[in-house]
């Protein structure tokens, strides 16, 4: 059976309108529906596919939308290594991409991500974290961003699905400017964020952003229509000179510049890299994901109590916003930073780059699924007002 | 492409290298030539790193003289020995990781078809019997069982040259070769017959110590894929530099297994490849 692919019709506006105008309706709507919702209004040309709990549902629901015409191309790939480097093939072609995957599926995948940094590939990718292997678990944990954190992508971390759905949406915007033109990968906690189900508004669906214009690439687009015609993507530098060598690390130097020129991108969009509350608090909690949801209750419960806690909540990961975590660390007496990973990598982020870092209360942690109780972030700040 | 986007801009004729200036004025863009007319144009490939009597250079070289269309062609490679001579071709070329070749013109094509509707982009991928035929064999096969229209060109040299000389699954049984110290103690792979049943319209091999049947055969590959499905093509390039023999002898050698069948030739086409291959010549017949 061959079904006939449908045909829809959209208005492209400007982002600025899509992002910031645009009317805005709420829907109750799970993360995966978050993601699809973006993925319509994106003007993606072709998205690829591979299964994996619990990012699967997001990715059938983004291949109903090429069955309704809302993408040019659509498939289910062999692998996610083979997803990785089919969107990569199709960046480099001048198209505009997207896939997701999480957990054992990132890994499967990972020679591919620094590779996109390094070719300078916008592509964008959302990834469900969950835990890896082994024992086997499917359950949420996000020790995969801390595998991530260096391999040149930039890293958004949604808490909520309204910030999925705002942050794959703007990412393309972000990650396609010529001075940036770096993946985008925008991260959410598996089942808490794909699974359940929240008020996100959403402006109509009638339009969508401009295409994607690959001659505005900082690299030339593999397409034989743009000189020069001897261009490999990208050639090796590993000859035994110099010359290489110091061609190799500029070249790396240069994709991790681009990173830090996309903070101005991302406060324009994203507001800014972080966002806080009673930063003038004793006591601090920074955290990321859907920590930040219970870290958000489980103050609401200490002030009840008498304690002030302050919050904030680290919505990029990669650029790093050291220089606002260090400034709003300096006051603080202590800092609870609560992690859904046994190895405990933001806490180790802030502490890289805040003055004193014995003040970091690398806890609670939990991992292999377990959910966060609040109970455990309020041990922590009652300890901390002692 | 327009041959128009690489002219040289007026006043820059002379700081613009002699190869590309070469390359500008008497390369092959847009003109019919083929093999028969190597040294009346400016070739694709310029000087390459690779070793003397190399049966892949040569190769190489008379697949990029017998492209259909060189000036609407993306070749994709992977890592290996070919990698190592492709920053000094003049098409638009891509080196992504060991073995990912197939996954990635597979997108590559179909970004291709999305943004140039009305003209046929070539893809083809050449790589080694490694990426090919044992890292990257499950996005090969993958890319064949989905009937993506690419060609993919293996140049077999039966070894991992370019780390030094290691077994490979296309090394024939009971060599010996870095990492098989007793001996290779499987056959080789049967990578024509795996194109076969994977879904490829056209599997060939050939050996570049028949130039004019290689090209005949890179050529309606090309062709074959645009229009009906995958094609697959190998080719038998020996290695003088791991199997230690005289540069000077590769293509006895090509010649020789060729002859005693130990390096066979094999050729499958679909009947509806067959059809459209009849339906060129058809049409070429006519018009001359």
């Amino acid at each position: 059976m061959v079904i006939e692919q449908k045909v829809v019709e959209q208005k492209i506006v400007d982002p600025e309108y899509l992002f910031f105008e645009a009317k805005r309706q709420k829907r109750f709507i799970t993360g995966s529906e978050a993601v699809m919702e973006a993925i319509k209004r994106a003007n993606v040309d072709l998205a690829i596919s591979y299964p994996i709990t619990p990012q699967s549902e997001s990715m059938h629901l983004v291949g109903d939308l090429y069955a309704e015409g809302y993408l040019k191309d659509y498939y289910r790939g062999e692998n996610e290594l083979g997803v990785m480097s089919a969107v990569a093939g199709a960046s480099m072609g001048g198209v505009r991409v997207f896939t997701a995957t999480g957990g054992p599926g990132t890994l499967r995948a990972f020679e591919m991500f620094p590779t996109w940094a390094g070719a300078r590939l916008p592509v964008v990718c959302a990834f469900f974290c969950r835990g890896v292997n082994s024992p086997l678990t499917i359950q949420p944990d996000t020790i995969e961003m801390g595998f991530m954190l260096d391999t040149g992508i930039i890293m958004f971390h949604a808490e909520t699905a309204q910030d999925l759905f705002d942050m794959i949406l703007k990412s393309y915007i972000i990650a396609e400017q010529p001075d940036v033109h770096l993946p985008i990968g925008v991260f959410a906690d598996g089942f808490f964020v794909t699974h359940t189900r929240e008020l996100v508004e959403l402006p109509p669906d009638d339009i969508k952003l401009p295409p994607y214009d690959p001659y505005k690439s900082p690299v030339p687009v593999m397409d034989m229509e743009i000189p020069p015609v001897r261009q490999m993507r990208d050639p090796f530098v590993m000859k035994s000179n110099f010359i290489s060598y110091a061609c190799h690390a500029s070249w790396q130097q240069e994709v991790r510049a681009a990173g830090e020129r996309a903070r101005k991108h991302i406060n324009k969009y994203l507001g800014e890299l972080i966002e806080y509350d009673n930063d003038d608090a004793d006591i601090l909690i920074m955290a990321s994901g859907t920590a930040v949801s219970q870290s958000r209750e489980a103050i609401s419960i200490a002030s009840k109590e008498g304690i002030k806690v302050g919050l904030v909540k680290i919505k990029v990961l990669r650029p790093f916003p050291w220089q606002e975590v260090k400034r709003i660390a300096r006051k603080a007496k202590a800092i609870i930073v609560p992690e859904f990973n046994i190895t405990g990598w933001l806490a180790r982020e802030i502490k890289s780059v805040i003055e004193d870092n014995t003040k970091v209360i690398g806890a609670p942690r939990v991992f292999g699924g377990m959910t966060m109780p609040v109970e455990l972030i309020l041990e922590e700040i009652r300890r901390a007002a002692k | 492409m327009s041959t128009d986007i690489i002219k040289i801009s007026p006043g820059f004729e002379k700081i613009i290298s002699r190869d590309y200036r070469d390359l500008v004025e008497n390369g092959p863009y847009g003109k019919e030539v083929g093999i028969a007319q190597l040294g009346t144009f400016k070739e694709l490939i310029e000087e390459h790193p690779l070793c003397a009597g190399c049966g892949l250079a040569l190769s190489k070289r008379l697949i990029l003289a017998s492209l259909p269309n060189p000036e609407d062609t993306v070749i994709v490679g992977t890592t290996g020995c070919s990698s190592l001579s492709f920053a000094q071709v003049a098409i638009h070329n891509i080196h992504s990781i060991f073995g990912n070749q197939n996954a990635l013109a597979t997108g590559l094509k179909r970004a291709l078809a999305i943004r140039f509707p009305e003209k046929s982009k070539d893809v083809v991928v050449m790589g080694g019997d490694g990426g090919i035929g044992d890292i990257g064999l499950g996005m090969v096969m993958h890319s064949w069982f989905r009937g993506e229209k690419f060609t993919t060109i293996m140049f077999d040299n039966e070894s991992y040259a370019n780390t030094g000389g290691q077994e490979s699954g296309m090394s024939q049984q009971g060599v010996v070769l870095n990492m098989a110290p007793l001996g290779k103690k499987f056959p080789k792979l049967s990578m024509p017959e795996i194109a076969h049943d994977a879904g490829c319209v056209y599997a060939a091999t050939v050996t570049p110590a028949k130039p004019k049947h290689l090209a005949k055969i890179v050529r309606q590959a090309i062709l074959i894929a645009r229009e009906v499905g995958p094609t697959y093509v190998q080719i038998y390039c020996p290695c003088p530099t791991n199997y230690k023999f005289k540069s000077s002898q590769s293509l006895k050698r090509a010649r020789e297994e060729e002859k005693d069948n130990s390096y066979p030739l094999r050729e499958y086409i679909s009947p509806e490849a067959k059809k459209f291959i009849e339906s060129l010549e058809e049409r070429t017949n006519e018009t001359t």
